[in-house]
């Protein structure tokens, strides 16, 4: 048996609770985009149909409704109070979606998942397209359906979340993204298989050279591009801060910043300094020969340069702190995640642009 | 981190020698390096050279930050 219910046999359901965005809840279009949260009993447009289709024993106890542009302006706020309406209902599975390219609605599927599933332990389960950012943010730790951008698919996306949803609260073993219809989350397994990887290697070689049709076993993480923000309009007016990925601190490294997948990051004053002098800063970077930056850490932080461009009044005004965490074999998850925090101090400063360093 | 600090809607422009790697993650204002292991300078110049390196580096890095289209 590939998968084990909940004995529906003892009248005991597996208890699934959907959430939808306004529009598949039945409330309206964009101009309902601002109501808040609901919890509706039982189930409400698609997740009728998921009911349906997780068959025998499965029952969508309640259906949680809210409008996208209220959810993305309230996240934290939806998101606790999803959490502590779901708390104790006993479920067995979280569903979300499916959200295809809406990208507000996807935003909050893919935070109230997420919630759900590391706080509450719930496995939960949501669909998108590629492109949705909601992707972007959370397919690492959710298996998101890919739904494509055609919302008449419904149905067809509500069989493959009921396929890994049922196999999520049986802890079966889930396949292989293009199998079960999942985006790739940048995850590596171990497999075994019959040919060695010099000879898969070569195989795939000989194909690309006869022009034949092969599949790289490495697929390159994509970046969704984001806008360039808005030009300085007076440098001369603005606060410039530093921040370097090249692991220069201050001697003893108080921060205890790692010299390899470094985990957060420090800030350092340069108040009153015009120069940044080697005896006084040490760097924690285990990727590249730091000799030089030790010998003139102005050969990574130029903070000489700088602070003369502040005197003539080039630039408004250099920060007093400078950031720092090393960048060496970091998994993107966590240097988003460090960028996120920077970027909140960057903005909580008044700094008004960035010069970013990296080795 | 840049396309986070991007994201925020702050104006970053990003000084590296590892170009290829500004271009996968989508930097949008990127100044190339003098070099992994010195960025911001260059060890074989002597120190008021060197100097004038970071300046004029810098200077460009500032003009990146002032410019709106993609150079």
């Amino acid at each position: 048996m590939a998968f084990c219910l909940r004995p529906s046999a003892s009248g005991v359901k597996m208890k699934v609770i959907h959430y939808l965005n306004q529009f598949f809840g039945g409330i309206g279009a964009e101009e309902q985009a601002g109501v808040g949260l609901e919890f509706r009993d039982g189930a409400v447009g698609p997740a009728k149909l998921m009911e349906q289709l997780l068959g025998d024993g499965a029952q969508v106890v309640m259906t949680i409704v809210c409008g996208d542009n209220y959810a993305v302006e309230h996240q934290e706020e939806v998101t606790a109070a999803v959490l502590l309406k779901i708390k104790d209902t006993g479920a067995d599975l979280f569903a979300a979606g499916p959200c295809f390219d809406a990208g507000r609605y996807g935003m909050v599927a893919g935070a109230l998942c997420a919630a759900v599933q590391d706080q509450l332990k719930i496995p939960a389960i949501t669909a998108m397209s590629g492109e949705n950012p909601g992707v972007d943010l959370y397919r690492e730790g959710l298996y998101i359906v890919d739904s494509g951008t055609n919302a008449g698919k419904t149905r067809d996306v509500l069989v493959k979340m009921a396929a890994i949803g049922r196999k999520l609260v049986g802890k079966d073993p889930i396949g292989l993204p293009a199998g079960e219809g999942y985006l790739p989350r940048g995850l590596l397994r171990d497999q075994l298989v019959e040919k060695r990887a010099s000879t898969r290697m070569v195989d795939m070689l000989l194909s690309k050279m006869r022009g034949e049709k092969f599949e790289s076993e490495m697929s390159p993480i994509s970046f969704a591009p984001v806008p360039m923000p808005a030009a300085v309009k007076d440098i001369s007016k603005a606060k410039v801060m530093v921040i370097t990925d090249g692991g220069l601190v201050p001697k003893g490294n108080p921060d205890k910043i790692q010299g390899t997948a470094a985990t957060n990051f420090g800030a350092y004053s340069v108040a009153g300094r015009d120069d940044l002098k080697g005896e006084d800063y040490e760097v924690s970077h285990g990727g590249y020969d730091t000799r030089f930056v030790q010998e003139d850490p102005d050969r990574l932080v130029p903070l000489d340069a700088l602070r003369e461009m502040e005197k003539s009044g080039v630039i408004g005004k250099l920060h007093d702190e400078f950031l720092s965490t090393c960048g060496r074999s970091n998994p993107l998850s966590n240097t988003r995640r460090l960028g996120r925090e920077m970027a909140a101090k960057v903005k909580q400063e008044g700094v008004d642009c960035v010069i970013l360093t990296s080795t | 981190m840049t396309t986070e600090l991007e994201k925020a809607g702050i104006p970053v422009v990003q000084i590296t020698s590892a170009l290829p790697i500004a271009k996968m993650v989508g930097s949008n204002r990127v100044v190339l390096g003098t070099g992994i292991v010195h960025v911001t300078g260059d060890a074989k110049l002597p120190p008021e050279d060197e100097k004038e390196l970071r300046r004029k580096l810098v200077q460009k890095a500032l003009d990146a930050l002032q410019s709106s289209a993609k150079s």
